[in-house]
């Protein structure tokens, strides 16, 4: 905590969080409300020959017993499309299988009952007939030649093939001092959200309105999807995000089993509810991060970076996350290549390929951790080799953004970094150069301690010119709605939502400070679609940098109408008008009149106003990036890790960031934010893991096979800023949603492969579990070590 | 279908009783029949303590126990231990620090750290090592840890 900070506001909503008066999907009362549960595919790939739900129809308690055939009347089958990327063709999906499940997991039959417990006894029985079809499930099988499709009719399971090439590697490669080269691998990871996906879908048939209560990152993006696929107008579906538990990109997709609840509320007239179990969780939430890869980094006698050539295969599971798709992680991972480094020569290609697994989707900084990883690691590896301290060797290379514009090798559009300043406040909070003193003396002890860095460039604040193109209705826009309610008090309506972030609180002290009123007279309200105008939600970390410039606009329009009001009714020059702790002041400083005043004399008595036009007391305002795809941020993580090799196993003892997300209005808020994504890249480097056999079965699909970071083994994650704010906006401010994950998982890999210089061995595959680490150990033992 | 049990026990002070199946759980009986929806259903399978209720003064996993199973028990919710006051402290702490982002873990948490800090003043090691049945995705934990120091600290003082 920044004891002392006056921008250090706590969260007002916390104070009922802590008091168990959340009020999640599930805390929400409807009455007479169904309880949904699924019978899902049981194998990942299976043909339907017959299906008897007579059973079910009688059991206990049962409400309907639905099948793919019901919800045709209701809900159109749809299909997932990029315009510019043809090749992600993902097959036609309806909310439940009707002929051919694709994966273990997917649902086939929902059960509506008065209970939850009823409506499972109910799926105990219903039978079907299945035969098993060959299944899917490592990436090497899905790209093999003569590989059977994912789904029947598809033409071979190749769902990406892009490439993208920057000067001349080859020539770059046979001219460098030194090339290294390593292999990576990313198991699949889920989101964990302790709050399960959870929706409670109603529908009024006298009016025809569906109402959707959704655990969901954004309401905006759903309304739009529950209207195309029900046949509804958007202005008869109403979606409210209520408090969610945890979302972290997992809950942006539309599942096909959250389909089949809107269809079904539609279908029966009446509340349904579906609140996934764990297990169903684990086998129905989008997966991420599942990839291979292999790079190669050349560098010359003065340790400059010369050229790097990047192959990825990247896992897509049976369908394309509808409707974003599936093909983020692998473009990120091969475009996030090298941003933060100066690099004349490229060469990445992706390749991914759909698997009969869970689909693969948005999981907190998309395809970014991968690319850092793969950067650092083959620097750290560089570094290494021609004999230069790796922290002192990514100071020479950083991009030379923080004066002028550039674009790294792989496109990446950068500005305002700040990536020198970053590094040198880094070195000096962690004390680096003690710590190699002590590294180097433990080592003679043999202790195997290492301190690993991850340079990163974060894309925040992603505006329209990443689905625009696809021809993906997702808004990137973020939108402010102010009114001045008659009791004086301003309504903030806006189409940001808040998980927990803080994106509350900061366009509430944004909202304060611009408009000149105190804060408990500000009310924020988020994530209701026939509240808030259109905006996209929470995704590529947006709320403070887009949502906070669209507040700020907001506040600026509002207040010059006030005084506007109050300068005709004071006969008074509005620019000699000031409101402060709303109340209008005149040029010596004397209140005049109350926001209150204004307000009720607009709203009752405007008659009393000596103008032709009065100007509003509710506007609002919107706000995207159109000159720039995304507000890049940058900043510097460090790990220092202890690996034991007798046990394989790995200590994380301290972490490091320095973040420059631009203007920071709560830098409390903003050091949480990166802790928590600090966490799950920790999570991902060490723990985390989907573990499928070749059968396409998921082998740990419960929160005890499934390893997620305790606090027992956490370090303490000390954090600095560096402020730079971006002129793309106002405000200054940058995303910073994303900063901890992007970078923690490749500050792991660089320093646990530090620890073990010593002993000749690197790690190659994510999670590194003991396992994995005593295999390389034995590798290692087995070969010449460097000297 | 399961049989019906009637049950008794003292729930956040108060004496209740009801008719509950064998096969319901102490957190569905409390969410759903009492609607104190305060306490979270994380897993279902004990590890992750988003259900945590405090059970004859210590911390107990209510996904893990029967409804049946609380017959006689002195049961306290996070309503219940708010009511009363008794941790005020450490919720003021909590959203001073910002020690909770979604807030879906944070009665479980609150329990384990009641029941912790009603026995010994720890330290970060032993904050970090209890809190290691209750998990949270959002904060990454040092919030959380730092919450329940100052507060430990704070009743050490108050104490001596």
């Amino acid at each position: 905590m920044n004891s002392g900070d006056p921008r250090n506001v706590p969260r007002r909503e916390a104070a009922r969080l802590v008091a168990g008066k959340g009020r999640y999907t599930d805390d929400i009362d409807a009455g007479d409300v169904g309880h949904i549960a699924f019978v899902r595919s049981p194998y990942p790939h299976a043909r339907i020959d017959r299906m008897n739900c007579d059973a079910a129809r009688v059991a206990p308690g049962v409400i309907a017993v639905i099948t793919a055939d019901d919800l045709s009347a209701v809900c159109k089958p749809w299909e997932t499309r990029l315009a510019l990327l043809p090749t992600h063709l993902s097959p036609e999906q309806i909310p439940l299988a009707r002929d051919e499940a694709c994966w273990q997991g997917e649902a086939v039959v929902a059960i509506v009952a008065k209970t939850r417990a009823q409506a499972e006894d109910a799926c105990e029985r219903v039978e079907i007939d299945w035969t098993e079809l060959p299944a899917i499930a490592d990436l090497d099988s899905a790209a093999a030649e003569d590989a059977p499709p994912v789904k029947s009719g598809m033409p071979n399971n190749l769902g990406l093939d892009h490439g993208i090439s920057t000067g001349d590697p080859d020539a770059a490669f046979r001219d460098a001092a030194a090339v290294v080269e390593h292999d990576f691998t990313f198991s699949r990871q889920t989101g964990v959200t302790l709050e399960p996906r959870t929706i409670l879908a109603s529908f009024d048939p006298r009016v025809r309105e569906l109402v959707v209560q959704h655990s969901h990152q954004a309401p905006h993006q759903m309304r739009e999807v529950f209207s195309a696929q029900l046949g509804l107008p958007l202005s008869a579906v109403r979606v409210v995000a209520p408090d969610v538990g945890g979302a972290f990109g997992m809950k942006l997709c539309a599942y096909p089993d959250e389909m089949a609840v809107a269809a079904i509320a539609v279908l029966l007239g009446r509340p349904v509810k579906f609140c996934a179990d764990r297990l169903e969780s684990f086998v129905s939430d989008n997966h991420a991060r599942e990839a291979r890869v292999r790079g190669r980094l050349a560098v010359d006698t003065d340790g400059k970076l010369l050229a790097m050539d990047v192959a990825v295969l990247s896992g897509f599971g049976a369908y394309a996350s509808h409707p974003r798709g599936s093909a983020g992680e692998g473009l990120q991972a091969v475009h996030m290549i090298a941003a933060p480094y100066q690099l004349a020569h490229y060469r990445g290609r992706v390749r991914g390929y759909f698997q009969n697994k869970v689909p693969s989707g948005i999981l907190r900084a998309v395809g970014q951790p991968l690319a850092c990883t793969v950067t650092e690691q083959l620097l750290d590896l560089a570094a290494r080799k021609i004999g230069l301290d790796p922290a002192d060797f990514r100071r020479r290379n950083y991009t030379d953004a923080d004066d002028k514009p550039a674009r790294s090798a792989a496109g990446i559009v950068l500005s305002q970094l700040s990536l020198r300043r970053c590094h040198d406040r880094l070195l000096a909070l962690m004390n680096y150069d003690g710590l190699r003193r002590r590294q180097t003396e433990l080592r003679k002890e043999k202790c195997y301690r290492g301190i690993g860095f991850a340079a990163f460039i974060e894309q925040t604040g992603v505006g329209p010119q990443l689905y625009g193109p696809q021809n993906v209705r997702v808004s990137a826009q973020e939108a402010c709605r102010l009114t001045v309610e008659a009791d004086g008090r301003v309504r903030c309506a806006t189409s940001v939502t808040d998980q927990g972030q803080g994106t509350r609180t900061g366009l509430l002290q944004i909202l304060a400070q611009e408009l000149g009123v105190a804060p408990d007279t500000i009310e924020i309200v988020t994530g209701d679609t026939q509240v808030t105008p259109l905006g996209g939600g929470a995704w590529a970390s947006r709320g403070v940098a887009l949502g906070g410039e669209a507040t700020l606009r907001a506040a600026r329009r509002l207040k010059s109408n006030v005084l506007t009001i109050a300068g005709s009714l004071l006969q008074a020059d509005p620019a000699s008008l000031q409101l402060q702790g709303g109340v209008v002041c005149n040029a010596a400083g004397l209140a005049q009149m109350s926001l209150a005043d204004i307000a009720t004399t607009v709203g009752f008595r405007s008659h009393l106003i000596p103008l032709d036009d009065i100007p509003d007391l509710e506007v609002v305002e919107s706000f995207a990036p159109r000159n720039t795809p995304y507000i890049a941020a940058n900043g510097i993580q460090a790990a220092h890790v202890e690996v034991d090799p007798e046990l394989g196993t790995i200590r994380v003892l301290d972490f490091w960031v320095v973040d420059d997300c631009g203007r920071v209005i709560n830098p409390m808020l903003v050091d949480e934010q990166i802790r928590g994504g600090v966490v799950q890249g920790i999570g991902a480097a060490l723990y985390e893991q989907c573990i499928y056999g070749a059968d396409g079965q998921l082998e740990n699909g419960s929160l005890a096979d499934y390893l997620v970071p305790m606090a027992g083994e956490m370090p303490d994650i000390r954090i600095a800023h560096v402020e730079t704010p971006t002129a793309m906006t106002t405000l200054g401010a940058r995303g910073v949603g994303e900063a901890g994950t992007v970078g923690a998982a490749a500050a792991i890999w660089t320093a646990v492969n530090d620890a073990l210089v010593p002993l000749g061995a690197t790690v190659t595959e994510q999670p590194f579990t003991p396992e994995h680490v005593l295999d390389r150990l034995a590798l290692a033992g087995d070969q010449p070590r460097p000297t | 279908m399961s049989e019906r049990h009637s049950i008794t026990l003292t729930l956040n002070g108060t004496v209740i009783s009801a008719k509950v199946d064998a096969r319901t759980h102490l957190a569905d009986f409390l969410r759903q029949h009492l609607r104190l929806t305060g306490t979270h259903i994380g897993c279902e399978h004990g590890v992750c303590g988003a259900c945590n209720v405090m059970l004859d003064g210590r911390s107990a996993r209510s996904c893990l126990m029967l409804a049946v199973q609380a017959d006689g028990a002195v049961i306290e919710t996070v309503e219940g231990l708010t009511a009363s006051g008794i941790i005020a402290d450490l919720q003021q702490e909590f959203v001073a620090r910002n020690a909770l982002q979604c807030g879906y873990c944070t009665p479980g948490i609150l329990m384990t750290a009641t029941e912790l800090l009603s026995r010994t003043q720890p330290n970060r090691a032993e904050i970090r090592d209890a809190l290691s049945g209750n998990y949270c995705r959002c904060t990454g934990y040092h919030a959380i840890v730092d919450a329940i120091e100052a507060i430990a600290t704070r009743r050490a003082e108050a104490a001596s």
